[in-house]
């Protein structure tokens, strides 16, 4: 899989020269240069990355993650950069050990365009990005009970039995959609006190029953 | 709450005054205040210190599938839009984990359903580039006219509904009327309109049958027609102006720092276009232009779509010659790891017998690696990402979806906007829920 040094992108070189051990390896599949960095490093390489002027990185492609077949091998995730102007890629990976915390460090300091892509990366996978400014569920509802979809432990039809499934979307209440508490809880369920953030995570809405 | 709010005309209208100044005529309503509202408190006096919130969605004609926004007011100007995603989510990514490369065309087909073909494009590639293919030329071209009629569809829909959330129906009719032109050739193509699935890895489903190109040939000749009448009614229509201009603009740098992509992205300003920049399918060889816009608002954009239908009409006379020239050619690469054998082999060669049992039980086998794959779709880039561990199933399917990210950017395109304005701005941004909910 990995090819010679010669069909590697310069900035992995560029990465090694200026991180040293913080650059793990670099690998090149289907002409795409990969560059795995360790998990403390990486705003700050992400940050060299966009702000270098050779490297010049403006646009975040993409921000996902993998989780392998393999239920030992690390989850991975990817942000796959360009820069407009050399129209050259690079695609970044961290490695987070599924036994430890999945926690990285948000973009979103660096593109605007990572609010939405790291939600669904949380929602998805269940990996924080920590500084995001709204780390909400995105395609998933915010009660949702069953874990993260697209985890490799996750069975295609879910956790819980359709029976279970129906009794929870039955007991929601859609009347709590439209009120302006749910305005507020957009931004402020950190700050909510802790018995009202266990009964939204419980599923039970909208005050009374 | 204060000021006049004009409107310049300098896009639509080569207007300019005896000093080479642009025209700016005030279309918007001059709010000329007497200073009644200034006065602090006043306000809150007479409509309350509660800001109001108004939903939109997500079963609502103007927001262009199920897509709920929350909108807080404060008057008519919006302080806040908040929207909620997730209605159409079906887990295609999931899914394709428990498919078979060829499998996960038909889930494409649904994704950005107005485009099914130029989907359908994006994930042979994506698998080609995996597998090291290169697929003939007859095949490329087809490939070019899937994506190209996929473009002139999908901004047909943006074109027509976009007109009918500022008011006008009538281009609407015009618009779908050609559209349907272009869906009778899928039809007659692929046997569908909508769920087409017509690439294989390392080729198409069919190719076009014979007369085929002919009908395209006619419908590129009398299409623009159309766009002239639409164009008519619309580029130096007063309300359009009125509506557009100045509206949900972003600048250039954050256009890219959204990570927008397509017409959004050009409109603002930045010249990228997958097709120019890093080609695929040959399309350095075609003639076409790029248009960019230059104020990143909605007019921008309507002009930037609009142009690009005219330039995938010239691409498609171009590979209409092409078609004619190459009729006969072989579609699909003579590889049978990843093409069926013919039907007639398969039932009368042992060994192509046996290619066609492994192809049908097994499916195509990637060697283990990674390759992303952009193109550019109607709606921006489209990315798909693929991770192999060799098997003939994805370890990882992602979807890079261009809507979703536009859509993402929607809260600050709406910032002290009107709320009317909201429903123009969010019909500027061409979504597709089906891609952005997957």
């Amino acid at each position: 899989m990995s090819a010679p040094t010669a069909a590697q992108s310069p900035s992995a070189q560029a990465l090694r020269d200026a991180f040293g051990a913080a650059i793990e390896r670099v690998e090149v599949s289907c002409g795409d240069t990969i560059v795995y960095v360790s998990r403390e490093r990486i705003h700050d390489v992400l940050a060299w990355l966009k702000e270098t002027p050779t490297q010049d990185f403006d646009y975040l492609t993409d921000v996902t993650a993998v989780d392998y077949r393999d239920a030992e091998r690390p989850l991975e995730v990817v942000w796959q950069l360009r820069s407009l102007a050399r129209k050259a890629d690079l695609r970044v990976k961290v490695r987070l050990d599924k036994d430890g915390p999945l926690d990285v460090p948000t973009c979103w300091d660096l593109w605007r365009g990572a609010n939405w892509l790291e939600r669904e990366v949380f929602d998805m996978f269940g990996v924080n990005f920590a500084g995001h400014p709204d780390m909400r569920r995105i395609l998933m509802w915010e009660t949702y009970q069953e874990g993260f979809p697209l985890r490799k432990d996750f069975p295609l039809r879910g956790h819980f039995s359709r029976a279970e499934q129906t009794r929870q979307a039955l007991a929601v209440n859609p009347e709590a959609h439209y009120s302006l508490e749910e305005l507020a809880t957009a931004d402020a369920y950190r700050n909510l006190p802790q018995d009202m953030r266990e009964r939204l995570r419980r599923g039970e809405r909208g005050g009374p029953e | 709450m204060s000021g006049t709010r004009q409107v310049e005309f300098t896009v639509g209208t080569p207007g300019l005054d005896a000093q080479g100044r642009p025209v700016v005529s005030p279309l918007g309503v001059a709010l000329t205040d007497t200073g009644e509202f200034e006065t602090a408190g006043h306000f809150d006096e007479m409509f309350g210190a509660e800001p109001m919130m108004v939903n939109i969605g997500p079963q609502h004609p103007a927001t262009h599938g199920v897509l709920r926004l929350v909108v807080e007011l404060e008057g008519e100007t919006v302080k806040r839009c908040i929207p909620h995603i997730g209605y159409l989510h079906s887990g295609f990514e999931k899914l394709a984990e428990y498919r078979q490369y060829n499998q996960i065309i038909p889930l494409t087909d649904r994704t950005d359903y107005l485009a099914p073909m130029a989907n359908n494009v994006c994930l042979a590639l994506a698998v080609e580039k995996l597998m090291g293919l290169e697929v003939t030329e007859r095949c490329q071209v087809l490939r070019v006219v899937a994506c190209e009629m996929s473009r002139v569809i999908a901004h047909l829909v943006w074109l027509g509904t976009t007109g009918i959330d500022l008011g006008a129906y009538t281009p609407f009719l015009w618009a779908f009327q050609e559209r349907e032109r272009i869906y009778n050739l899928q039809e007659a193509w692929t046997g569908a309109r909508l769920t087409t699935s017509v690439t294989r890895v390392g080729g198409m489903m069919a190719d076009v049958p014979d007369g085929w190109d002919e009908a395209l040939g006619r419908f590129c000749r009398s299409f623009p027609a159309t766009l002239d009448e639409v164009d008519s009614m619309f580029t130096r229509n007063s309300i359009w102006c009125g509506r557009t201009q100045g509206v949900g603009a972003l600048s250039a740098g954050e256009a890219i720092n959204y990570s927008l992509s397509g017409p959004m992205l050009r409109a603002s300003g930045v010249d990228y276009d997958v097709r120019k920049d890093r080609p695929y399918l040959g399309y350095e060889t075609y003639d076409f232009d790029v248009p960019v816009g230059e104020h990143g608002d909605i007019y921008d954009r309507y002009l930037v779509r609009m142009e690009e239908m005219r330039q995938s009409v010239r691409i498609l006379e171009q590979a209409v010659e092409r078609l004619k020239k190459l009729r006969g050619a072989p579609v699909n690469v003579s590889d049978p790891r990843v093409i069926l054998p013919p039907k007639s082999r398969a039932m009368s060669d042992m060994e192509a017998m046996i290619f066609h049992f492994k192809q049908v039980m097994e499916g195509v086998k990637p060697p283990a690696g990674e390759a992303y794959m952009g193109v550019e779709n109607p709606k921006g880039e489209l990315g798909y990402y693929f991770v192999s561990d060799g098997t003939a199933k994805p370890v990882r399917w992602r979807i890079r979806p261009p809507s979703f990210l536009n859509l993402a950017a929607l809260p600050r395109l709406c910032e002290g906007a009107l709320l009317s304005d909201v429903i123009a701005i969010n019909a500027s941004v061409d979504i597709v829920m089906g891609e952005i909910d997957r």
